[in-house]
């Protein structure tokens, strides 16, 4: 069996090709990995990356080509078929039930008989000290961190037995350090002759983790590289299509005057826990104060009290000296704050997934127009600008923005946020799931904003990215702000100590 | 004393119907379907029930034809919002409306068709439903009252709740129901059968709320046959299911606290005030609204509705 493994790929992917409706999501796409290799999946939004892989987890069925695992070719019709030729699929929304605890997750849909409690978790503490994993087996999903839900999920797939895992962006959640003790444990699985996928935006870590890498690209395989004979350049080139630069531009401005002020805001949640714990900054016209921190570390609490959607418990925000606490969402509107917030599902706040982009460019704006009777034209006109100069890509403007792809949505969003001229911007994960030529178009229209004058609050996920466009940083772990640091004088490492909680000396407050 | 050990056994006759009902729409809801076809469902139990019983005299062909007719019902719920993922509060709705008029169609025929221009349980099958005497245990004072000399509906009814949670919470079928109900993607990615299991639990709660037709059919109106002999019972049940917390055990106690509420009305003494029946009838939609407002305030994570019930599951929804 062992010399079997050795000679013979893990998967092997001849000529397999996925089409929707108009649209082909995979084109012929040859692809191999060998047990004991980690590959990385490198592609940009809507190049097909995910609809291959839920072909191999038997979520969607391939419509040409065919799929061969351990040298057999093999029909994979539901996850079950998946799960039975040893394929483990790690998704980028976990697949977990919340009211569950660990143990019940992992061993759900297993065929195998109903154990006592005490011996399964003998049994998965066991898988669990095998491959370097901490876990509490008894604890209930909701009560557990992002990077624990994650463990859960390989804990699955290990306890599956499966020889090969799939993991869709597994690091969009995660701090660097959590990042790398996934790596460690990826590296390990691989040692003991596990076949790995891990499909991601990231270069850098692609670059880290992986030994070959394959790009897609408008649903085609462009290339696969030995990832020791290429660099973030090449990647790019390959993945985009012709030569990129990966700096983002951080113009300088001059006079900065500051208009948002927040004093000792604290905010409850709604189990009786501080969402945010006295939290001090300024933020100044022509700057980009970045936020970083883990997810849910009261990001959307500072968003949404700023915005005037929660009621704060103690502080005050000022904009231009008044006091907007208290004021309604639409007053505080009106004094030229604007929110665009793009949750985990992109579409949940702001848009309305099943109106077209007039009717939601119509939503900010509907209030100002006299009458009983709603003028399209405006909204239409607007709409259509936004398509041309955002390159939004939508047959025509009144088709659900639901229907249109991740990237497309966000660019519908914060083009109607910047549309409003206003004075601050508050921007949550504007390129979240985003490729890079999209997530730079993003980038450069809040540059663009920043040399308006305005304040730019951007929270973000990708550390990377807010050291290179941020002014500033400032970094909450759970609600507590860490410190704001200027990013020229901090490093990435340090953030990632911040967020996890540790606090620096001198760095601490707002000047 | 006498008086109160007599209502609490009316509470529990009244309350076993409510039983049946909410026993079936909890597998219902396990699954991730709110069927608002309970009432439907328990008449087209109700009608088979009695027909067959009348027809054949054999109460175990009376109760298979019940339970038929409720997995029938829920057959075509099942059909339509799990394979056809039509809207389940709009088919649940429907699937009332055909019950009830199926059911009074059919009785009605059967009524003007025959001889006496009533239908009546042959005597066999009356007395097998009638209450049971078990020697020396009914015959102890009070314990024998209120635990042994109920009808085999009743105790049926217990068996049947106790059977499903145990099946939802100790069997691994079960986890994966409820794992279903919860989250049907990760089910399903997990590599449990979903459509199959949400027939499967979908069929049994229908089946289970037939037999609760039966009850209202057979034993309510004393063997014989009236329309609407379900009267409502159904949504109460479905109420139930929120009190009960989705647990087949404490349905068991929901059913005969809101059986105590039904019959309520003919145990206060009338002569001190004189309330109008509509405010008994009201009462277990008071308390249910009030459990609603308790566990909401509470927001515990467990206890509460199955997150996705109301939502088909369809796997390569993007």
């Amino acid at each position: 069996m062992s010399n079997l493994i050795e000679t013979k790929y893990a998967i092997e992917l001849k000529g397999v090709s996925k089409i929707f409706g108009s649209v082909v999501a995979n084109d012929n796409i040859n692809l191999n990995i060998k047990y004991g290799e980690i590959l990385a999946l490198l592609g940009e939004n809507g190049s097909g990356k995910t609809t291959l892989m839920n072909m191999l987890s038997g979520i969607y069925y391939p419509d040409a080509g065919t799929i061969s695992i351990a040298g057999d070719e093999v029909s994979i019709s539901s996850p079950t078929d998946a799960i039975n030729y040893g394929i483990g699929m790690i998704h980028q929304h976990f697949k977990l039930v919340e009211v569950l605890n660990a143990m019940d997750n992992i061993v759900l849909g297993t065929k195998e008989k109903y154990l006592k409690p005490k011996i399964l978790k003998d049994k998965i503490l066991n898988i669990s000290s095998k491959f370097g994993l901490e876990i509490e087996p008894e604890k209930k999903i909701y009560n557990m961190s992002v990077s624990e839900k994650q463990t859960v999920e390989i804990l699955k797939v290990l306890y599956r037995g499966a020889q090969i895992l799939i993991l869709d962006e597994p690091t969009a959640v995660l701090t660097p350090q959590e990042t790398e003790k996934l790596f460690a444990i990826l590296r390990k699985m691989k040692e003991q002759g596990s076949a790995i996928i891990i499909i991601t935006h990231k270069l850098h870590e692609v670059l880290s983790v992986s030994d070959r890498v394959a790009i897609l690209r408008k649903g085609k395989l462009i290339d696969t590289v030995k990832t020791e004979d290429s660099n973030e350049k090449q990647l790019t080139e390959l993945m985009v299509g012709r030569p990129v630069s990966l700096k983002i531009n951080r113009p300088e401005v001059e006079s900065k005057k500051t208009i948002l002020n927040v004093v000792d805001l604290s905010v409850m949640n709604e189990d009786g826990s501080l969402g945010l714990k006295n939290i001090n900054f300024k933020l100044k016209r022509g700057e980009i104060l970045g936020v970083a921190g883990i997810a849910g570390s009261g990001q959307k609490e500072l968003c949404e009290s700023i915005a005037g959607l929660i009621k704060i418990k103690s502080g005050a925000v000022l904009c231009n000296k008044e006091n907007i606490i208290g004021k309604t969402p639409d007053e505080i509107i009106n004094l030229g704050i604007s929110m665009s917030f793009v949750p985990e599902d992109r579409l949940g706040m702001g848009l309305v997934g099943s109106m077209g982009m007039v009717e939601n460019m119509m939503l900010k704006s509907y209030r100002k127009s006299k009458g009983f009777f709603i003028d399209k034209k405006p909204s239409r006109k607007l709409a259509e600008y936004l398509k041309n100069k955002l390159q939004i890509v939508t047959p025509n403007v009144d088709m659900p923005v639901r229907m249109m792809s991740g990237g497309n949505v966000q660019k519908v969003l914060l083009g109607r946020e910047i549309d409003s001229n206003p004075n601050v911007l508050i921007t949550a994960y504007p390129v979240r799931g985003l490729d890079i030529n999209s997530s730079y178009v993003i980038y450069d229209l809040l540059n663009e904003q920043k040399l308006k004058g305005v304040a730019v609050l951007f929270i973000g996920e990708d550390l990377d990215v807010l050291l290179e466009l941020s002014d500033r940083i400032m970094v909450l772990c759970n609600g507590e702000m860490k410190g704001i640091v200027d990013t020229k004088e901090t490093t990435k490492e340090e953030i990632g100590l911040m967020m996890a909680g540790k606090s620096f000396k001198g760095v601490e407050g707002d000047e | 004393m006498n008086m109160f050990i007599n209502f609490l056994v009316a509470a529990v006759f009244a309350g076993t119907p409510l039983l049946f009902g909410t026993v079936g729409e909890i597998m219902n809801e396990k699954s991730g379907h709110l069927n608002l076809g309970v009432e439907g469902m328990m008449s087209l139990g109700a009608c088979a029930g009695f027909m067959a019983g009348f027809l054949t005299n054999n109460l175990l062909i009376a109760l298979l034809a019940a339970f038929v007719a409720g997995l029938a019902g829920a057959l075509i719920y099942a059909i339509l919002t799990i394979t056809f993922m039509a809207d389940q509060n709009v088919t649940g709705l429907t699937l009332t409306i055909f019950g009830i008029g199926l059911s009074n169609f059919f009785g009605e025929y059967m009524l003007v068709n025959s001889n006496t221009n009533s239908l009546k349980l042959p005597e066999n099958i009356a007395a097998q439903i009638s209450n049971i005497y078990i020697p020396v245990l009914s015959d102890i004072p009070v314990i024998g009252q209120l635990f042994f000399q109920y009808n085999p509906f009743v105790y049926l009814g217990i068996v049947i709740a106790i059977s499903c949670g145990i099946y939802l919470n100790h069997t691994k079928l079960g986890l994966n129901l409820r794992a279903i109900g919860e989250n049907p993607g990760a089910a399903d990615a997990a590599g449990i059968k979903v459509t199959k299991l949400k027939y499967l639990n979908v069929l049994l709660g229908g089946g289970i709320c037939g037999i609760g037709g039966a009850y209202c059919s057979m034993i309510i109106n004393g063997g014989v046959w009236m329309s609407n002999s379900v009267n409502g019972l159904g949504w109460i049940s479905v109420a139930l299911v929120i009190f009960a917390s989705w647990s087949p055990n404490k349905a068991v106690f929901g059913s005969f606290i809101f059986g105590a509420f039904n019959i309520l009305k003919y145990y206060t003494p009338k002569t001190y005030f004189t309330i109008p029946n509509a405010f008994y009838d009201m009462l277990p939609f008071v308390i249910t609204a009030l459990v609603l407002i308790i566990t909401s305030i509470r927001k515990s994570k467990e206890n509460q509705q199955p997150a996705s019930c109301g939502i088909n599951y369809f796997r390569e929804e993007r």
